[in-house]
């Protein structure tokens, strides 16, 4: 019985770990190459989540909705990437930081204005809406195994990109060295738009897989973004790899924590201290782990810059 | 020059409008208007607002003005909200709050400046014994007494080995303080999570491994939501009963979740099917005026509205003198959409409470149906410890 729980918070840790790779990947790309501090990525994730659920209550097809609200949420990325975030990269990072905080309140405005202050409800599509039994005697929800199977096939599909193709490439060198990159004639102008689409699409998927599972909100993507930051933190900015490791470590440790923890505490100290001291404790534990990598590496698990 | 000739002319407008008199009412309503559980800070909302409708605007036959605030669910905001109220607008009467948190830290100004406050929903135990005060008073329930109702059925029912969720906050700790009060058995496990937590997957993993033979979850508002619909998709409902107090099955929660509620027995103070006439006329005018069902929360802004409304009426307008006003709110002498109401000493309710459960009406629509009474003038266990 113990193993089948082990397992099953494993695979819990794992499904919140890969939904983070999806926004700190577009975070740390952007970040890397651009040397833009984005506080709006959150934001995309955002209105990615709530275009999914309008699209899906309008259509009533939650595959319908996901490529277009995918689409739809990358082209929002680029055109803010042209019209707004363009004349910011060559501003020190504070600018950055001012300018994208501002749209961040920005956009929340405009999407209590649009869908009001209510959470939207996004659910599951209904062939997943059930649990399937991975092995005889252990069930686990369906969705959260899609959630899985899309974060794992989102990660190699970006690994293959990043290291096989020549657009690849080029954000590789660009993640390494900008000015040499423009030097040898990469259009860094369409790169950068390119790259900025590409990571809004990333955290509107977040946004339609955690939708049905969290809540289509308001504000939901500052607390996201925070955690998404720790992860290119502990992973090393710039670095592909070091978000999914990242992300898997926050991921897995978070969930650990808030399941064994407060048990542990239990079995040692009186049950009032442990339920006080339990989920405190277990909340701080993804920042301890920040603390301690960037004691030993400074430059995160997976430096892009050597 | 002309800078100077408008700041005079603001200055001067300052003073020839009239003072706040005592001849309007104005109350401070804060409420959790935006985010997950934004559902319930609205429907009490609503209530309060279709009750100052019926009474044509004038609560007690005094103008009315409702200020209207959003404490976001933060304690902080409450607090700096009640602050402005209280120094700012000048209400005499404050209302509204949903989390015990919020409120706790919004109602400590408000009792210092001797302002009543009538409490819509959040009655912690802390505020019913020795802390009690002379200008709170609760229309809804004892934040235990729901609950104590459910630990009864539950054992009565003969389930030996139960498993409790709640957040760790202060209601969450009265919740499953006052289940367990009632309830014999065994617990599988008493679990605390964050408020506002949305993804219970640890949890309910943990919940499988320890196999209880029922689940009672005290999570109000989204958190309730997302919880249901998790255990639902984590195939747990399949031999595991769950039951929860009257606002986790309440129509919002029945709307948003959907068929998975059919058969969840709950607890509650009122039902949208009780038959006395007061009850009756807010259940169809808030349909008409809303286009939804009535839940608990809306019911208990009504009584809210309603019981100052009686009072303000019985003190013959006279707001400004504290003592009347306060024997007037304790007779507590309006009446109530769940029927027989009355104030303890320590102004919290001494009332019913009911079993409901969740089923199909004759057009197949999911709402909740009251079986029968599991408490009969029930009171909460701290109001001796009060001295006012």
């Amino acid at each position: 019985m113990t193993t089948a729980l082990f397992v099953e918070q494993a695979l819990n840790g794992l499904q919140m770990g890969l939904m983070l790779f999806l926004l700190a990947a577009g975070l740390t790309l952007i970040f890397g190459i651009m040397d833009m501090i984005n506080l709006a990525h959150g934001s995309l994730y955002m209105i990615g989540a709530y275009l999914m659920a309008a699209l899906t209550q309008a259509s009533g097809s939650f595959w319908l909705a996901l490529p277009i609200a995918l689409v739809a949420t990358a082209i929002i990325g680029m055109l803010l990437e042209i019209s707004l975030l363009r004349p910011l990269y060559r501003r020190d990072h504070l600018s950055q930081v001012l300018a994208t905080f501002g749209l961040i309140l920005i956009s929340n405005e405009v999407i209590r204005i649009v869908f009001g202050d209510q959470a939207l409800i996004l659910n599951p599509p209904a062939s997943l809406s059930s649990a399937v039994e991975v092995v005889p005697g252990f069930p686990y929800p369906a969705f959260r195994l899609a959630i899985i199977a899309v974060g794992l096939i989102v990660a190699i599909a970006l690994f293959l990109l990043i290291n096989k193709t020549r657009v690849g490439m080029w954000v590789r060198a660009g993640a390494s060295n900008r000015d040499m990159a423009m030097a040898m004639g990469v259009n860094v102008k369409r790169l950068f738009t390119g790259v900025f689409g590409l990571g809004a699409a990333l955290c509107a998927l977040a946004g339609a897989m955690l939708g049905p599972l969290l809540a289509v909100q308001v504000g939901m993507g500052e607390s996201i973004l925070i955690l998404a930051f720790v992860v290119i933190v502990i992973g090393g900015i710039g670095s592909i790899r070091g978000a999914f490791v990242g992300a898997l470590l926050v991921g897995v440790i978070d969930t650990c924590g808030r399941a064994f923890l407060p048990v542990l505490l239990r079995s040692t100290t009186s049950s009032a201290i442990a339920d006080a001291v339990g989920p405190a404790l277990a909340s701080i534990l993804i920042y301890a782990l920040m603390a301690a990598i960037l004691f030993w590496k400074p430059q995160g698990l997976f430096p892009a810059r050597g | 020059m002309n800078k100077s000739i408008f700041t005079a002319l603001c200055l001067l407008a300052v003073t020839v409008l009239p003072a706040n008199s005592a001849e309007q009412l104005k109350i401070g309503f804060i409420s959790t208007l935006s985010g997950p559980s934004a559902a319930l800070g609205i429907d009490i909302r609503d209530g309060f607002n279709l009750a100052l409708k019926h009474a044509g605007g004038k609560l007690g036959g005094v103008a009315t003005e409702v200020l209207i605030a959003d404490d976001q669910m933060n304690p902080d905001t409450g607090k700096q909200l009640a602050d402005r109220m209280l120094k700012k607008d000048k209400v005499q009467i404050v209302t509204g709050i949903v989390f015990s948190n919020v409120l706790m830290a919004a109602v400590q100004p408000i009792l210092k400046a001797e302002t009543f406050y009538v409490s819509p929903n959040a009655s912690p135990s802390v505020l019913a014994g020795a802390q009690c005060s002379a200008y709170f008073f609760s229309v809804s329930w004892p934040n235990e007494a729901q609950h104590e109702a459910m630990g009864k059925h539950v054992s009565d029912k003969k389930y030996k080995n139960v498993y409790l969720l709640a957040p760790n906050y202060p209601a969450g700790k009265d919740a499953l303080t006052g289940f367990k009060r009632f309830y014999k058995g065994e617990l599988s496990g008493e679990v605390y999570t964050k408020l506002g937590q949305l993804d219970y997957a640890a949890e309910l993993a943990q919940m499988r491994a320890t196999k209880p033979d029922a689940v009672y979850i005290f999570l109000p508002g989204g958190m309730g939501i997302n919880f249901i619909k998790q255990f639902n998709q984590a195939g747990l409902s399949k031999d595991t009963p769950l039951f929860g107090p009257g606002f986790s099955a309440d129509e919002d929660i029945i709307r948003a979740v959907g068929e998975p509620m059919l058969g969840m027995f709950n607890s509650s103070q009122w039902g949208h099917d009780f038959e006395n006439p007061q009850n009756k006329k807010f259940v169809a005018d808030f349909q008409k005026e809303f286009a939804r069902m009535p839940t608990v929360f809306a019911s208990q802004g009504y009584d809210a509205a309603m019981f100052i409304d009686a009072a303000v009426r019985d003190s013959k307008g006279k707001i400004e003198d504290k003592a009347e006003l306060r024997k007037a709110l304790e007779a507590a002498n309006f009446k109530s959409v769940r029927g027989n109401f009355k104030l303890n000493k320590n102004h919290f309710p001494i009332q019913a409470y009911y079993l409901r459960e969740v089923v199909k009406d004759a057009s197949g629509k999911l709402t909740n149906k009251t079986l029968g009474t599991i408490l009969n003038d029930h009171d909460d266990p701290y109001a001796a410890n009060c001295t006012m």
